[in-house]
C-alpha cells in the first residue's frame, strides 16, 4: 500500500461519502455543500495523476463559480427542506437491488477489461503549457466557439432572470 | 501508482449515485446538482485516460466540460428560478399542469 | 532513531515549518490589530490603546482573553452545521494560503537531515493559480454565515459581500495574467527570478514597471477582495449593523477576524513578490554598493537603543522592565547581523520581502483611517465597468509588447 494508493482511497472514499450525503440530506443548501465536497475531492484525484492546471481549474470554476451560484440561488429563493411525497414501493424493493446488480456489473467489466494499465503518475511535460498549446492550436474552433457559447448563456440568463416590467 | 481501472470504477460509482440522486430527489435544484455530479464523473474519466494514455487531450477536454456545465448552471438556474416564481414551489411533482 | 529521522525528513521538517508559520503567522496578525489601531489613531490625533501593556502592546493579549472567554450564543433557529462550517471555512482557507509563499532564495546554511531547508512550505508548480483557488473558496465562508444566521442584516450584508467577492474575484485574476506573461510560469519563485534578470537596476527591474496598470487593478481588486476599505460596505458599522458576522460572537467573530488579516497578509504577500521584486533589494547590485548590504543592523541597533531609551524613561514599573529587555534584544540581533556576514547574506532575502509586506500592511491600514467607502451600487459598477475592462487590455497590451519584442 504506497502512500498514493493510500491517497487515492481516502479521497475516493470521501467523494464517494460525498455523492451518497447528496442524496440522502434534505435540504438543498447541504446537498450544495457536498457537491463541494465531492468536486474537492476529485480535485485532489487530479493533483494526484498530475493534471494539476485542471484541478487548479475545477476548484476555481467549478468550487468557486458554479457552486456559488447554486447557493446564491438556494438562498434567493429561500428553499427549504424538502416535503415528504409517496415514493413508489416498487421502486424501493425492486430498484435499488437491480441498480446495486447494475453497478456492480459495470464495475465487475471496468475492472477486468485489458485497460489495466498502469498509469505512470506525473504527466510528462508541463501540464499548463501543453494544454495552452493544444488549446490554441488542435482545439482552437472548439475554443472560440465555447467564447460564443457563454456570450449566448449569459444572454439567456439575463432574459431569464428579469422581472416583467 | 494507482491503476487506471481504479478510477473508471469511482467515476462509474459517482456517476452512478449521481444517476440514483436525479431519479429520486424531488428538489428541482437537488435534481440539477446530481447533474452537475454526473459532469463530474465523467471528468475524472477523462483525465484518467488522459493521464493512462500520456496525452493532454483529455483535459483539455475536461475544461471544455466544465465551461458547458457553467453555461448550461447558468441558464439552468434562470429557469429554476423562473419556476419557482411561477409554480410557488421547488417541488417538481408540482409542476404539472401538463397532467392529464 | 536515527534512521527513521532520516527516512521520514521531508515529512517531520514540513510539520515543524508548518507549526512555525502558524504560531508566526497567528502572533503577526494579532499585532497586526495592535499596529491598525496605533496607526488609525494617530491619524485620527489620539492615542490608541497606550493603557494595557507599555504602549499598548498587551492590547492584543487582552483582546484575546475577551474572545476565549466572552459568552458564545447561538441563536435561534440557525442552520446549525452551516453556522458552526461558516467561521471554519473562512479560517481554514486563509491560513492555507500562507503556505504557499516562498519567504526567502535560499535554503538554510545548514542541512536538517540531510535535507535542504526552504524558507516556505511548498513550492507548487501552479503557485498562483492555487491562491486564486483558494481565494475563490472562500466566498463560500461570507456566503454561507449570512445565510445561516437566520436574519435579515447578516443575510443581506452575506449576499452583498459575496457577490462583490465574486466580481472582483475577475478583475483580480485578469490584472495578474500580465505578470504570469512576463514570468512564464505559476510558480512564485520564478516569478521572483524573473525580476532578478537586471539586478543592477535595483528598483528599476521590478514588475511594477512595466505592469503598472495590472498592479493598479490588482491592488484595488485585493482590496476589495479581503473587504477592506473602501469596499467594507457588507461589514461597515453603521450600515449594516455588523454584516455577514453580526450574530457570531466572541471565538467565530474572533476566526472571521483572524482569516480577514491573514488574508490582508497574504494579499501583501502577492503585491510584493509579483509586482515589486518579492526578496529582492531595491538598490542596484552593484560592486561599490555592497555596503547597503548592513542596511538590516542599521535599522535594527538604532531603533533597539531607541526603544532602551523610551522604556527607561516609560512611566509603569512593567514598561520599565519590558521595553529595554525588548530593546536589548532588536540590539543584539543587529549586532549579530553586522558581525557575521554570512548570516547577514542569509538575511538580506527574507529582511527585505518583510519590509515590503510592512509597507503594504501599511498602506492597507492608511486607507482605513483615510477613505470614505463606496456605496454598493458604486461598488459594483466600478469592479465591472472599469476594473475588468482595464484589466484585460492590460492583458493585451503586455501580450502585443511581449509579442513584438519577440522572444529572449
Amino acid at each position: 500500500m504506497t502512500a498514493q494508493l493510500a491517497i487515492f482511497f481516502i479521497l475516493a472514499v470521501i467523494a464517494v461519502l460525498g455523492a451518497l450525503s447528496l442524496i440522502f440530506q434534505r435540504h438543498p443548501i447541504h446537498s450544495a455543500l457536498s457537491l463541494i465536497v465531492v468536486m474537492v475531492a476529485l480535485a485532489g484525484l487530479y493533483l494526484l495523476m498530475g493534471a494539476d492546471f485542471v484541478a487548479a481549474v475545477q476548484i476555481i470554476v467549478y468550487g468557486g463559480a458554479i457552486m456559488v451560484l447554486f447557493i446564491f440561488v438556494i438562498m434567493l429563493l429561500n428553499a427549504g427542506i424538502e416535503e415528504r411525497t409517496d415514493v413508489s414501493k416498487l421502486a424501493g424493493i425492486a430498484g435499488i437491488p437491480l441498480a446495486v446488480a447494475l453497478l456492480g456489473f459495470l464495475a465487475a467489466a471496468v475492472a477486468r477489461s485489458s485497460e489495466s494499465a498502469q498509469g505512470s503518475g506525473q504527466m510528462a511535460l508541463a501540464s499548463t503549457k501543453e494544454i495552452s498549446t493544444m488549446l490554441f492550436r488542435e482545439f482552437v474552433y472548439p475554443f472560440e466557439l465555447t467564447s460564443f457559447l457563454i456570450l449566448v448563456a449569459i444572454l439567456g440568463a439575463l432574459v431569464l432572470a428579469q422581472r416583467d416590467n | 501508482m494507482v491503476p487506471t481501472n481504479y478510477y473508471l470504477v469511482l467515476s462509474a460509482i459517482l456517476f452512478g449515485l449521481g444517476v440514483v440522486a436525479f431519479v429520486f430527489k424531488r428538489n428541482i435544484i437537488a435534481i440539477f446538482m446530481s447533474i452537475e455530479l454526473m459532469l463530474n464523473a465523467v471528468n475524472l474519466a477523462f483525465v484518467a485516460f488522459s493521464q493512462a494514455k500520456h496525452q493532454s487531450d483529455g483535459q483539455v477536454f475536461v475544461l471544455f466540460v466544465i465551461v458547458v456545465a457553467a453555461a448550461e448552471a447558468a441558464v439552468g438556474l434562470g429557469i429554476i428560478i423562473l419556476t419557482a416564481r411561477n409554480r410557488q414551489s421547488l417541488n417538481v411533482e408540482k409542476v404539472n399542469l401538463l397532467k392529464l | 532513531m536515527n534512521a527513521f529521522l532520516f527516512a521520514n525528513a521531508t515529512l517531520i521538517i514540513t510539520l515543524v515549518k508548518v507549526a512555525l508559520l502558524l504560531f508566526i503567522v497567528l502572533t503577526v496578525n494579532a499585532y497586526l490589530t495592535w499596529f491598525e489601531r496605533k496607526v488609525v489613531a494617530h491619524m485620527q490625533s489620539r492615542w490608541g490603546p497606550h493603557r494595557v501593556g507599555p504602549h499598548g502592546l498587551l492590547q492584543p493579549l487582552a483582546d484575546g482573553a475577551k474572545f476565549l472567554l466572552k459568552e458564545d450564543p447561538t441563536p435561534a433557529g440557525v442552520d446549525k452545521f452551516t453556522y458552526f462550517l461558516a467561521p471554519l471555512m473562512a479560517l481554514a482557507l486563509a491560513l492555507t494560503s500562507i503556505a504557499i509563499i516562498p519567504f526567502g532564495p535560499n535554503p538554510l546554511p545548514w542541512k536538517i537531515w540531510g535535507q535542504d531547508v526552504y524558507l516556505g512550505i511548498t513550492n507548487l508548480n501552479i503557485g498562483i493559480l492555487a491562491l486564486f483557488a483558494i481565494t475563490a473558496l472562500s466566498v463560500y465562508g461570507v456566503a454561507l454565515a449570512g445565510w445561516s444566521s437566520n436574519s435579515k442584516y447578516p443575510l443581506l450584508g452575506g449576499l452583498r459581500s459575496s457577490a462583490q467577492m465574486v466580481s472582483y474575484e475577475l478583475a483580480l485574476t485578469m490584472s495578474v495574467v500580465g505578470v504570469l506573461l512576463m514570468a512564464g510560469s505559476f510558480n512564485l519563485r520564478d516569478i521572483i527570478t524573473a525580476q532578478s534578470h537586471h539586478l543592477e537596476r535595483g528598483i528599476f527591474g521590478w514588475n511594477v514597471w512595466p505592469q503598472i496598470l495590472g498592479f493598479f487593478c490588482f491592488f484595488i481588486a485585493a482590496v476589495a477582495e479581503t473587504n477592506r476599505v473602501p469596499f467594507d460596505l457588507p461589514e461597515a458599522e453603521s450600515e449594516l449593523v455588523a454584516g455577514f458576522h453580526t450574530e457570531y460572537a466572541s471565538f467565530k467573530f474572533a476566526m472571521f477576524f483572524i482569516a480577514e488579516y491573514t488574508s490582508m497578509i497574504t494579499v501583501s504577500c502577492l503585491c510584493t513578490i509579483m509586482f515589486f521584486g518579492g526578496w529582492l533589494s531595491p538598490i542596484p547590485e552593484l560592486p561599490w554598493l555592497h555596503f547597503t548590504h548592513y542596511l538590516p543592523s542599521a535599522i535594527l541597533i538604532p531603533f533597539g537603543l531607541w526603544v532602551i531609551w523610551d522604556g527607561i524613561r516609560y512611566e509603569t514599573i512593567f514598561g520599565r522592565v519590558v521595553l529595554p529587555a525588548i530593546g536589548t534584544v532588536i540590539t543584539a540581533i543587529g549586532v549579530v547581523l553586522a558581525v557575521f556576514p554570512a548570516v547577514n547574506e542569509f538575511v538580506q532575502g527574507p529582511f527585505w520581502l518583510l519590509a515590503k509586506i510592512g509597507t503594504f500592511l501599511f498602506i492597507y491600514v492608511w486607507m482605513r483611517g483615510t477613505l470614505p467607502r463606496f456605496r454598493y451600487d458604486q461598488l459594483m459598477s466600478f469592479g465591472w465597468k472599469l476594473l475588468l475592462p482595464v484589466s484585460i487590455a492590460n492583458v493585451v497590451i503586455t501580450a502585443f509588447v511581449l509579442l513584438m519584442r519577440g522572444p529572449q
